[in-house]
């Protein structure tokens, strides 16, 4: 509080003194009878030459960041589009900073050379109609062409993409990504939000199974109606009214979502069970180089967006709607670290758009395998999912760690099989799954 | 009331009688006094905005480190041990643009100087309705106190960026500022929504019907012009950004699902289905597109007034000035969707946004080198307003050329919602539509207050704030074009992916920091130099500037009704500045034509 008050104080000293100044400066001006709105010609000159400085500085400061800076952080691109966006970019850069230097120059310079010279009257011209024409049809010419090549790379990019690329889904939520596979069929099974399950089913897949799960714990789980209805019916406790409002509110909802739980387990057809049974999930993006791929986003909660920088892609995550994009990435983590020269780079996929508190801390790492690689660490998961996924009481779609091991690299792919033999995934074909996961059946 | 209004302000003795100090200082339905009144509360608005823009710069350049500063201002709660807290950082970024984009170049710019110039540059006694015009004040004050307040409660400001995208936006669960502070903010705008469509209308009717004889639309100054389209723009596009709010404030409070779908937050299941946040932002930059020029067209309208006035020359190609403002204004209804090609929107219609965006520029290239031919042999007299004006152009065209990049899709891909595009709007509102407020405050502040600002303080705060301004708006380019997305509260996550990018943005990120303290800084000059010469600065002759507008041809003295005996009537265009066969280098507009003088 002191020190508050000390500060204003010495803010109101300051304002007196500035004051004072201004009253020296007043009478002193009044003296040599200038009048404040006639600029004296010296003024006049000084300002003419500041501009003039004030462009070189413009100019210098531009060159020097341009020297320094210029494409340091953002690197080449590490996707096949992307070299051509970046050449797009370069020529839009060409043609907007030669712009930049030729009108600034004219306006610096006029504004230094005609400056009032006593006795030159400036010189009256209203218009000048072939000028004018001429500053409309250039720029208009220079834009068609930036029109025509920016449009093209566009349908490019977001054209579709073509059958062999991988499907793969990422999934946002606050304040994490998750990847899902689609696996040996390359489709990814179907979902819906209301099967959402933190533990079990995290990205909500549709199966016969997480129906009937997300049924049972809406009924019966805990804060499930069951729950709710004892608990608002209970006479021998209080509840204070803020929380029974709560629980008729909570209530009220579930009710609503049992419903279409049950519409749902009753227009569900469980041939299409099998295209998320194979699906596998990965905290980590794991990419093989060269290979296509569609990548399909959802969120959970807010608006997130999947920016990629080293890509050149990015789209936003919207809850209720599915969004895609595609891209081919051409230089695996390891190229990259070598051309960039920087030892631990790694790919990376960030959060922007503005979604929480730590939306700054919402990333996921990317590795660029080289297919050799990519398939050893495929086959770990694929197995992993076949062994685990024979049920899903014990979770098929669980997330592993999130600092996923990165030893595939290292090891050969043998080795890796062993390693899961270990680990106790007992091999389990893929009838064996289906009977599993439809118990009905059996 | 109205009716009342229009009738006593017609009348020559009005000025004559005793006011009531509220009628005339507080209640005022003079449009002199409504334009100051506007001025006042841009000018707090804006200082508080600058405030908070210094908070989150500090925490961007130093990131973690303790601040007195920091905790002088948010103390204990928003800035524990004088970290700022991470929810805070994005509640002083939303308040932030929004003051700045609304109250400061929405409601100040456009309302002080539109306010000030139309009746008097037109010859007309008041606006057309002054009961309307000061309600149109009352209610952007209620909305300004409103903004300012949110700032002081338990649950922190709006946090959701000034584009308040839903479900962020509609979700009290989500962040703490979508609680109380969200409500404000839709509250404070839609009150200033009104204001500003109160405001717009008038404008527009006063234009159309008050312009005293002679004053055809061809002889109108390019300033009115450029408030004339912007009140076109404001009254077409604002009513859609309140529907906006008003169905959110539905999503927000009654349980409709507008923006809403298939949402699980904070671990509670949302039934709502259907709704889509996309809608929202097709809504908002209905709007938010046509904004940009509401905000940047008077300011282009006021330079272009400065810089014929001080280069004593006409302004080069009055009637494609018009047009190219004509050109703008109808294109930026067509545009808006630019701002959403990463947001999952059909690719296609992506197309044609690159398409009509891209033509945007054609206009602008016309206005800057008219600009810029209107200085080619003037000879120029470097006022205060002159030099911000010169600014301007320059910032126009700097930060209109980035804009390019921005509007073509293919490269919008990688940097939307990165630094470059907040180095590319600041360019362009952040400086160039400020520089055009600054210019014009220097220029009329005779005519508002019937004093002279002193010029030696205006070339220093000229001086600082353009190297201040670039400098802290340049290296943002380069740190968007190095990827680094906006909204971050810092970039510790580059350290874990790429440590040389890290380097690089904190280098800039400091360097950007400092600038803007200085820039900061500059603006204290102009604080004291403006309430300075209110109070104290010498009286300002009729006419400072030998300016040709009707406006100096009023008494210094403000009466009501402006003009003490008859409407002055106009004779020529407001741009006869050094005319060949005059002994004088200005003719104002209510001289006749000389015998055999020729018309422009
Ligand atoms: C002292 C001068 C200023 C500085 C240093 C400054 C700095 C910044 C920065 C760094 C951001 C981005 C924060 C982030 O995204 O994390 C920002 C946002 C913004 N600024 Fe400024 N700014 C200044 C003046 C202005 C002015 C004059 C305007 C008027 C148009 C303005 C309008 C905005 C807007 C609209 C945003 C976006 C807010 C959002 O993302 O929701 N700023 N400012
Ligand atoms: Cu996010
Ligand atoms: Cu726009």
């Amino acid at each position: 509080m002191v020190t508050k008050l000390i500060i204003l104080l010495v803010i109101v000293l300051g304002v007196i003194a500035a004051a004072q100044l201004m009253r020296v400066y007043e009478l002193s001006s009044k003296l040599r009878e200038q009048k404040e709105n006639e600029i004296s010609n010296r003024d006049n000159r000084m300002n003419a030459a500041l501009m003039l400085l004030f462009m070189i500085l413009l100019f210098g400061g531009f060159i020097w960041l341009m020297l320094a800076y210029g494409w340091v952080g953002r690197g080449e691109s590490a996707s096949v589009h992307g070299h051509e966006l970046d050449w797009l970019l370069n020529l839009n850069f060409v043609i907007i900073i030669a712009i930049f230097f030729l009108t600034n120059f004219l306006l610096f310079w006029f504004a230094f050379k005609y400056v009032r010279k006593p006795g030159v009257p400036a010189f009256y011209y209203p218009h000048n109609n072939k000028l004018e024409m001429i500053w409309t049809v250039i720029p208009a010419i220079v834009l068609a062409i930036v029109i025509i090549l920016g449009l093209k790379s566009w349908n490019e990019v977001t054209g579709d993409s073509s059958k062999e690329a991988i499907n793969v889904e990422i999934f946002a939520k606050r304040f994490s990504w998750q990847a899902r596979y689609s696996g040996t069929d390359n489709q990814l099974g179907k979902f819906d939000y209301k099967l959402t399950q933190d533990e079990r089913n995290p990205l909500a897949v549709m199966t016969g199974e997480t129906i009937q799960t997300a049924i049972d714990s809406m009924e019966h789980g805990g804060g499930g109606i069951q729950w709710l209805e004892d608990k608002l019916n209970d006479r021998t406790i209080m509840i204070a009214p803020d929380d029974r409002m709560a629980y008729e509110k909570s209530l009220h909802a579930k009710e609503k979502l049992i419903r279409l739980l049950y519409q749902m387990r009753q227009s569900h057809d469980a041939k299409l069970d099998k295209m998320a049974m194979d699906d596998f999930f990965s905290d980590t993006l794991f990419l093989c180089v060269d290979q296509e791929y569609e990548f399909s986003f959802r969120s959970k909660d807010v608006l997130h967006s999947a920016y990629f920088p080293h890509f050149r892609a990015q789209m936003n995550t919207v809850p209720g709607m599915t969004t895609r994009l595609k891209f081919i990435p051409d230089k695996t983590t390891e190229e990259m670290r070598v051309s960039r020269g920087v030892e631990d780079f790694e790919f990376v996929l960030l959060c922007n758009k503005i979604c929480g508190g730590s939306h700054y801390k919402m990333k996921m790492m990317i590795k660029v395998l080289s297919k050799k690689d990519y398939d050893v660490w495929v086959k770990s998961k694929s197995k992993g999912v076949l062994s685990a996924g024979a049920t899903l009481k014990n979770p098929a779609w669980d997330i592993e760690p999130s600092t996923f091991d990165y030893k595939f690299h290292k090891q050969p792919a043998v080795e890796v099989q062993e390693v899961a033999k270990e680990e106790g995934g007992n091999e389990v074909v893929m009838d064996d799954l289906e009977e599993v996961n439809n118990p009905s059946a059996e | 009331m109205a009716a009342v209004a229009i009738d006593g302000h017609g009348h020559d003795d009005h000025g004559h009688h005793e006011e009531s100090f509220v009628s005339k200082y507080i209640f005022s339905q003079d449009h002199k006094m409504i334009g100051k009144q506007f001025l006042m509360t841009a000018v707090f608005m804006g200082v508080t905005a600058m405030i908070l823009s210094i908070l989150f710069r500090i925490q961007l350049a130093w990131p973690g480190e303790s601040s007195d500063f920091l905790s002088f201002f948010l103390g204990d709660q928003w800035a524990p041990g004088g970290v700022l807290s991470e929810d805070m950082y994005l509640g002083l970024v939303t308040i932030h643009g929004t003051i700045m984009v609304f109250f400061l170049l929405t409601g100040g710019l456009s309302g002080t100087f539109s306010n000030l110039l139309i009746p008097l540059q037109i010859g007309a006694r008041d606006m057309a309705s002054g009961f309307l015009n000061m309600l149109s004040y009352w209610f952007f004050f209620i909305s300004s106190m409103l903004m300012f307040s949110s700032l002081f409660i338990e649950t922190g400001p709006a946090m959701a960026g000034w584009t308040i995208y839903p479900p962020l936006a509609a979700l009290p669960q989500a962040i703490s500022g979508s609680g109380l502070g969200m409500t404000l903010w839709l509250f404070s705008m839609a009150i200033f929504i009104a204001s500003s469509l109160l405001g717009s209308l008038n404008y527009i009717v006063t234009i159309l019907n008050l312009r005293t004889k002679g004053m055809s639309m061809t002889r109108l100054p390019l300033t009115i012009w450029a408030f004339f389209i912007t009140a076109i723009l404001g009254v077409l596009s604002f009513p859609v950004l309140l529907s906006a709010a008003l169905l959110l404030m539905m999503d927000r409070m009654a349980g409709t699902s507008f923006f809403l779908s298939d949402i699980i937050i904070e671990g509670e299941m949302l039934t709502n289905h259907g709704g889509s946040p996309l809608l929202y932002q097709h809504l908002f930059w209905f709007l938010g597109h046509p904004e940009v020029y509401i905000v940047l067209l008077p300011a282009l309208g006021l330079s272009s007034e400065i810089i014929s006035t001080n280069s004593r020359k006409p302004i080069f190609g009055y009637r494609a000035m018009i047009g190219s403002m004509l050109a703008i204004g109808f294109l930026s209804f067509i545009v808006w969707a630019h701002h959403m090609f990463v947001t999952g929107m059909n690719p296609f219609l992506g197309s044609v946004f690159v398409f009509t965006t891209l033509l945007i520029a054609i206009p602008s290239a016309v206005k800057a080198f008219n600009y810029i031919t209107t200085l080619w042999k003037g000879s120029i007299i470097f006022t205060p307003a002159m030099l911000f004006a010169i600014g301007l152009v320059s910032t126009f065209i700097t930060g209109g050329v980035t804009g390019i990049i921005l509007a073509d899709a293919a490269l919008d891909i990688t940097t939307h919602d990165t630094y470059f595009v907040i180095a590319h709007f600041h360019v362009v509102m952040g400086l160039s539509a400020v520089f055009g407020m600054y210019a014009g405050v220097y220029h009329w502040f005779p005519k508002m207050f019937g004093k002279l600002m002193n010029t030696k303080l205006g070339f220093a705060h000229f001086w600082v704030t353009i190297v201040g301004a670039y400098g802290v708006f340049f290296p943002m380019h380069f740190v968007g074009l190095a990827g680094a997305p906006r909204r971050y509260y810092d970039y510790s996550v580059y350290g874990e992916f790429d440590k040389e990018s890290l380097a690089l943005q904190m280098d800039l990120n400091v360097i950007i920091t400092i600038f803007a303290i200085m820039a900061a800084m500059g603006q204290l000059i102009f604080l004291f130099n403006f309430f300075y010469s209110i109070f104290r600065g010498p009286k300002a002759p009729q006419n400072p500037w030998k300016s040709n507008t009707l406006e100096w041809t009023t008494p210094v003295e403000h009466v009501h009704g402006n003009w003490p005996g008859e409407l002055p009537t106009v004779h020529r265009w407001p741009y006869d500045y050094s005319k060949p066969g005059s002994e004088v280098d200005f003719i104002p507009q209510n001289v006749p034509l000389a015998e055999g003088e020729e018309k422009h």
